[in-house]
């Protein structure tokens, strides 16, 4: 059986708050230097997912999948090091700007070309734009199946059951094969890469495809192709009090934060 | 613009009644129809939604679309989605909103797949341009960021993060219609075989008015102090996401962007260092109290007031002080 991964190559989302730039004219984040880009953490944790499945059986062959430019092949050769068995990159000057149903169009039609395949696993969101929105239009593209938002994936046979994180815990679902999961961090930690995986993912091919070897239709990628525009992206102002209460000591300043609590009434 | 009309909010159900966010969305929506000057619509699907017509007429609705039946008491994203997809596509609607909930996550893209319409998610701001186009403000990069989109295509539909809207007061009420949806073609390629309820003891942490927040700077044998701070102050326990991890607390107790969005009175946080994903979930606090022992921690940025302290030290005298003040 056949899973595919999609992966997305990330600006850091655990770098400190400090170091987080944004360029109000080009509107755009500004990559602070020094600072190598990542998977995203939520497409790490559906790595993760896919190879317990493989854990859990020996027919399961695992695919990463990424929309990227020129630091593709390290996130591709990172998933490989965790022990993923093949990469893919799609990758065209024609892809830039595309938004999310462009990626996700592009993305389908990788998947088409690889063909056989029972299980999609995405990140419940990429951690730069926390949007959410690629896995589920995927799987209408695909016109499969879709459950969002997983903290435990199982195959067996031709069944997925997943585990659904729900506000006040989660609720267990079915569906038959192929079908599309988002996975969440509630999944757990993603594994390291081994010294093995690492020397095994160095001697890997990975796999590029343009925009024609994938036969898109130019009206569906791209900037031209996006349904909406980004109008402005800033950095919220910060309108909290930020005063540091004192004291002789320890003791003393936990009394005088009692006190200034109860005298505006918050306890 | 073409022949699009209106707005329709696709509602959820709390206990016989809408459910908070349904009605957080019913305000906005009302908001941006009577700006369009054209008619607000609300969908309701669920086993028995017709007691919630006096609510929904007095909050604003001009038609209720409501699709009934014992087969739809729980969220079956296949089955719900053809729903509102039909009655999507039927009333032509301009404007699509619905929460930024389980429900939402999955039907917002597969609507928009499907409509080949616009599409915001988790959206905090709602509001129409001169050319009467949907602008949606939506924090992105884990919150350390926001970003303002303005939609280029029709429909455009939106996911609404809970608690970012304000909840409107009831007006007269309108004369409203009624619209019962055909709910035969209920095909599902998914099964739902069980719930599972996970909740901490004590009070919810996105209903209680005090939340008392454990982090990774806390040791495990010290939970216990955290939980006490909690009791004194009658309010809930969360945390970050290790606490989690470690089990300590519940994933419904973890507080952020991953976990809980939750708006308390007083938010107070132990040994916590402030990363945006954790803040993302506490910003519509009203007041946030910080205990850290690092004095450049983050958090002290983020926060109303701060002691600089080791928990251990800090924690014992404050709950003895607010159980003086309060004979807590
Ligand atoms: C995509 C993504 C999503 C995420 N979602 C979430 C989420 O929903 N919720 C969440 O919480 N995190 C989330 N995270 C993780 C988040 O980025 C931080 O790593 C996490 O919140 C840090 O938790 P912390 O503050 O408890 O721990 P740390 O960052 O380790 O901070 C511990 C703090 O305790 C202080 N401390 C240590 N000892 C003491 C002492 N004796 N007394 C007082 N203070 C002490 C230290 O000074 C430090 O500031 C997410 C991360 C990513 C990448
Ligand atoms: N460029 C990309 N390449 C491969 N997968 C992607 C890409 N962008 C998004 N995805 C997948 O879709 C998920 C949701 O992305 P988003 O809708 O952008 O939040 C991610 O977690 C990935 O699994």
């Amino acid at each position: 059986m056949n899973i595919i991964v999609c992966i997305k190559q990330i600006l850091d989302p655990e770098i400190p708050p400090a170091k987080f730039k944004v360029d109000t004219v080009a509107k755009k984040v500004v990559c602070p230097e020094g600072i190598p880009l990542v998977v995203s953490p939520y497409d790490e944790q559906a790595v993760e997912a896919a190879l317990r499945i493989k854990e859990s059986r020996s027919d399961a062959k695992l695919t990463a999948l990424t929309l990227g430019g020129a630091g593709a092949k390290d996130a591709i050769k990172h998933v490989l090091s965790m022990g993923v068995d093949e990469g893919i990159i799609v990758n065209d000057d024609a892809f830039e700007g595309s938004d999310a149903f462009g990626t996700a169009y592009i993305l389908s039609k990788a998947i088409e070309k690889l063909g056989d395949y029972g299980l999609v696993l995405c990140g419940r969101q990429a951690a730069d734009w926390d949007a959410g929105q690629v896995g589920p239009v995927l799987a209408e593209y695909l016109g499969i199946p879709v459950v969002t938002v997983a903290k435990e994936v199982a195959a067996v046979d031709g069944k997925v059951t997943v585990k659904q994180v729900l506000a006040d815990g989660y609720r267990v679902l079915h569906m038959a094969m192929p079908a599309l999961v988002t996975v969440s961090s509630e999944i757990g930690q993603a594994r390291l890469p081994s010294g093995k995986g690492i020397v095994m993912a160095a001697r890997k091919q990975v796999t590029v495809w343009s925009s024609q070897d994938l036969g898109c239709d130019p009206g569906r990628i791209g900037s031209g192709a996006a349904r909406a525009e980004l109008a402005e992206l800033f950095v919220p102002s910060q309108d909290r009090k930020s005063e540091i209460i004192t004291g002789k000591d320890v003791a003393e300043a936990a009394g005088n934060l009692a006190g200034v609590l109860r005298r505006e009434g918050a306890i | 613009m073409d022949d699009h009309r209106g707005v329709l909010v696709v509602g959820e159900l709390g206990q016989s009644r809408l459910a908070t966010v349904t009605r957080e969305l019913l305000g906005a929506g009302r908001r941006l129809a009577d700006e369009l000057g054209e008619p607000l619509g609300l969908l309701l699907i669920g086993d028995a939604v017709s007691g919630c017509d006096t609510e929904a007429s007095a909050l604003g609705v001009d038609t209720l679309y409501v699709a009934e039946g014992p087969h739809l008491a729980a969220y079956n994203g296949d089955v719900y989605m053809e729903i509102a997809g039909t009655v999507a596509g039927e009333t032509a609607a301009a404007v699509i909103l619905m929460g930024h909930t389980t429900a939402g996550r999955e039907m917002g893209p597969r609507l928009a797949a499907r409509l080949g319409g616009s599409l915001f998610t988790d959206c905090v701001d709602l509001a129409l341009d001169a050319a009467r186009w949907l602008v949606a403000t939506r924090p992105v990069y884990g919150g350390n960021a926001m970003a303002g989109f303005v939609s280029k295509t029709l429909p455009q539909i939106a996911t609404v993060r809970p608690k970012a809207m304000p909840e409107t007061a009831a007006c007269t009420g309108k004369n409203m219609s009624t619209v019962a949806v055909s709910t035969d073609s209920t095909l599902s390629r998914i099964e739902l075989s069980e719930v599972v309820v996970e909740e901490a003891a004590g009070p919810r942490i996105e209903d209680a008015g005090v939340v008392v927040a454990v982090g990774a700077g806390v040791r495990q044998e010290d939970f216990g102090l955290v939980c006490d701070l909690a009791q004194v102050l009658g309010g809930a326990v969360g945390g970050t996401r290790l606490p989690y991890e470690e089990g300590w607390i519940p994933a419904s107790s973890q507080i952020g962007q991953t976990g809980k969005m939750i708006t308390p009175d007083l938010y107070v946080a132990v040994g916590i260092s402030g990363a945006p994903q954790h803040m993302a979930g506490c910003t519509g606090a009203k007041r946030i109290v910080a205990i850290n022992n690092d004095p450049e921690a983050h958090i002290f940025k983020m926060a109303d007031y701060g002691i600089v302290a080791d928990y251990k030290e800090a924690l014992p005298v404050l709950i003895e002080k607010i159980r003086e003040m309060t004979g807590a």
